[in-house]
C-alpha cells in the first residue's frame, strides 16, 4: 500500500497503515448483549451467529468481551471462542475475567490470538509483564474503561465500569508500556452505546503520549465519527451496536472510510 | 491417496488456528505433532510459531526437532514456515541477542525500522493488514492465485533479509521500507503473514499450498 496523505478537518495526516475495522461483541453468559455506558444490558442473540456474519461482512478483527466475568468469576468465553475459531479466519481478541497465565493459555488454545485485560492488570500490574514475556507483547492488550472527570482528565474504571480506581488513564497507559503492553483497547464509558461519537479528546490524549496501537471503542453512530477518531490517531475502531442493531454493516463502514480517504484493507 | 499434513508442535503459537484453517479448505489429514517420524513421513510440513526467535530455537532443540525439519526439507517435499516459523529458516537473528537459525534460507532476521523514510516514528510491533507487493513471478507457488497488493494479516517486530534477494517473493511497505512478507527457496516457503488469519485470501493460499 502506498502512503496516503489526506486531510481530516484541518489536520494533515500521513498514513501508511490500514486502519482496522473491528466488530466488538459483548457477551454475558451465553448471550450477545449490549448496553449504554456499559449498563442496562439487552440480549441481542447468539454471539457465534453474529461473529460469523461479521467475518463474512469483512471485519478485520473480532473482539469478544465478557463484560461481567470479572464480577462473577468463571467465564464461558473459552467455549464460545472454541466454536468461533472453527469458522472465523481473522484475528480474535478476547477480554473479560482473565486473571492468570493459565486463563491466557486456555483462551489461546481455544483459538484466541490476543487477550485484553483490565481489572486483573489494575489489581496486579505484573500480570502484564508475565503475559508479555510468555506470549509476546503483541498478545497482551491492555483494556481500559475510561470515565471523564474533567475535559482533559479521565479515570480508570474496572469491573465493567462499576468501580472507580482513582488512577489517571494517561498515567496508567504510560506505565503499561514499560510493563509490556502491546496494544491499548480504549473504551469510553461516557460515550459507550450513545451513538454520539467517540471521545476524541481521550483518544488524542493517549495517542499523543505513546507509540502503541490504540483501538477506539464506544460511541460510533455515523461515518463522520470514524473520520474524527482516525484523525486523532486511532489505529483501529471497534463498533458494536451499529452492527448488532443492523444500522450499518462492516462493508458500509469500510466504504465510508474509503470515501474519506482513510486507508483500510481492500475486501472484495 | 490420503495426503498427510503435519503441523510441528514445539510449544509455541496457535497450532489449532492453523489446523482449523487447513481442515476448512479440505485438507485430507491434519496432525499436530512433535514426533520425529511423523515429521519425516509428512507429505506437507508446516512450522508455525509466535514469539521470540531464541526461544523458538530453544524449544525446537529441547524436542530434538531441528534436524528432523532440516532432513524433511532435504527430501524435497513442501515445507511452509509461518511468522516465527519462517524466521527460523534464516541463518541468524538479532532479536534479544544473537541466535543461530535452521539456515534453510541463508539470511538474517532484522528489526523493522522504527523510523519512516520521511523521518517520523512508526509503531512497532506492526499489527494489522498490509498489501503484499509482488517482487518476482509467483509462478506455481502458493501465491499463484493471489492478486498483487492483496491484504494479509501480520503481527511482527522483525523480518527476514535473505542473502540472496531472489528468494523474496513479496514485500510490504512500512513507512517507505520494504519488509519481507513471503520467501521461497526450492521446496521451502515462508510467510511472515498469517494465512490462517487472513480471511478468504489466506484460506485460498493455504489451499494452494496443499495442492503442491
Amino acid at each position: 500500500m502506498e502512503a496516503t496523505a489526506y486531510a481530516v478537518g484541518t489536520i494533515e495526516i500521513h498514513m501508511t497503515k490500514n486502519v482496522r475495522l473491528i466488530a466488538r461483541l459483548d457477551v454475558k453468559g451465553e448471550n450477545l448483549i449490549k448496553g449504554v455506558h456499559l449498563e442496562g444490558l439487552r440480549v441481542i442473540g447468539d454471539p457465534q451467529t453474529h461473529a460469523i456474519s461479521y467475518y463474512h461482512q469483512g471485519a478485520d478483527e473480532l473482539l469478544y468481551v465478557d463484560i461481567v466475568a470479572s464480577l462473577y468469576g468463571r467465564s464461558k468465553l473459552s467455549d464460545i471462542v472454541r466454536r468461533t475459531a472453527h469458522e472465523v479466519f481473522v484475528p480474535l481478541t478476547v477480554c473479560g475475567g482473565i486473571r492468570s497465565l493459565e486463563d491466557v493459555s486456555d483462551l489461546l488454545l481455544a483459538g484466541a490470538d490476543k487477550v485484553a485485560i483490565n481489572t486483573a492488570a489494575v489489581k496486579r500490574p505484573e500480570l502484564i509483564t508475565e503475559i508479555a514475556r510468555r506470549y509476546g507483547s503483541q498478545c497482551m492488550v491492555l483494556s481500559i474503561e475510561a470515565k471523564r472527570q474533567s475535559p482533559d482528565r479521565w479515570e480508570v474504571y474496572t469491573d465493567c465500569g462499576r468501580e472507580g480506581t482513582g488512577i489517571d488513564v494517561v498515567d496508567w497507559v504510560k506505565r503499561s508500556v514499560g510493563l509490556g503492553a502491546g496494544e491499548i483497547l480504549l473504551t469510553s464509558i461516557d460515550m459507550e452505546g450513545t451513538r454520539k461519537g467517540f471521545d476524541c479528546n481521550l483518544v488524542e490524549a493517549i495517542t499523543a503520549e505513546i507509540n502503541l496501537p490504540v483501538i477506539a471503542s464506544g460511541g460510533y453512530g455515523e461515518p463522520s465519527h470514524l473520520k474524527n477518531v482516525v484523525g486523532v490517531g486511532a489505529d483501529a475502531v471497534a463498533i458494536a451496536d451499529g452492527y448488532h442493531y443492523k444500522r450499518t454493516t462492516v462493508h458500509e463502514v469500510r466504504q465510508s472510510a474509503m470515501n474519506y480517504g482513510i486507508p483500510v484493507r481492500n475486501v472484495k | 491417496m490420503t495426503k498427510k499434513t503435519v503441523i510441528v508442535d514445539y510449544g509455541l503459537g496457535n497450532l489449532h488456528s492453523v489446523r482449523h484453517a487447513l481442515e476448512h479448505v479440505g485438507a485430507d489429514s491434519v496432525q499436530i505433532s512433535s514426533n520425529i517420524s511423523d515429521i519425516l513421513q509428512a507429505d506437507h510440513l508446516i512450522l508455525p510459531g509466535v514469539g521470540a526467535f531464541g526461544n523458538g530455537m530453544r524449544e525446537l532443540a529441547e524436542r530434538s526437532l531441528s534436524d528432523a525439519i532440516i532432513n524433511y526439507a532435504k527430501s524435497g517435499k513442501p515445507l511452509l514456515g509461518i511468522c516465527l516459523g519462517m524466521q527460523l529458516f534464516a541463518s541468524s537473528s538479532e532479536e534479544f541477542g544473537f541466535h543461530t537459525g535452521l539456515n534453510l534460507i541463508p539470511g538474517k532476521v532484522v528489526p523493522i525500522p522504527t523510523i519512516t523514510n520521511c523521518g517520523s516514528t512508526q509503531k512497532v510491533p506492526f499489527v494489522g493488514w498490509s498489501g503484499m507487493k509482488r517482487v518476482k513471478d509467483w509462478g506455481d507457488s502458493p501465491l499463484s492465485s493471489t492478486k498483487d497488493h492483496e491484504a494479509v494479516y501480520l503481527v511482527h517486530s522483525y523480518h527476514m533479509m535473505p542473502d540472496d534477494s531472489s528468494a523474496i517473493m513479496a514485500v510490504a511497505n512500512y513507512g517507505g521500507h520494504d519488509i519481507t512478507v513471503a520467501v521461497c527457496k526450492d521446496n521451502i516457503i515462508g510467510f511472515q503473514f498469517h494465512p490462517e488469519k487472513s480471511g478468504r485470501i489466506g484460506l485460498s493460499i493455504l489451499r494452494s499450498f496443499l495442492d503442491i
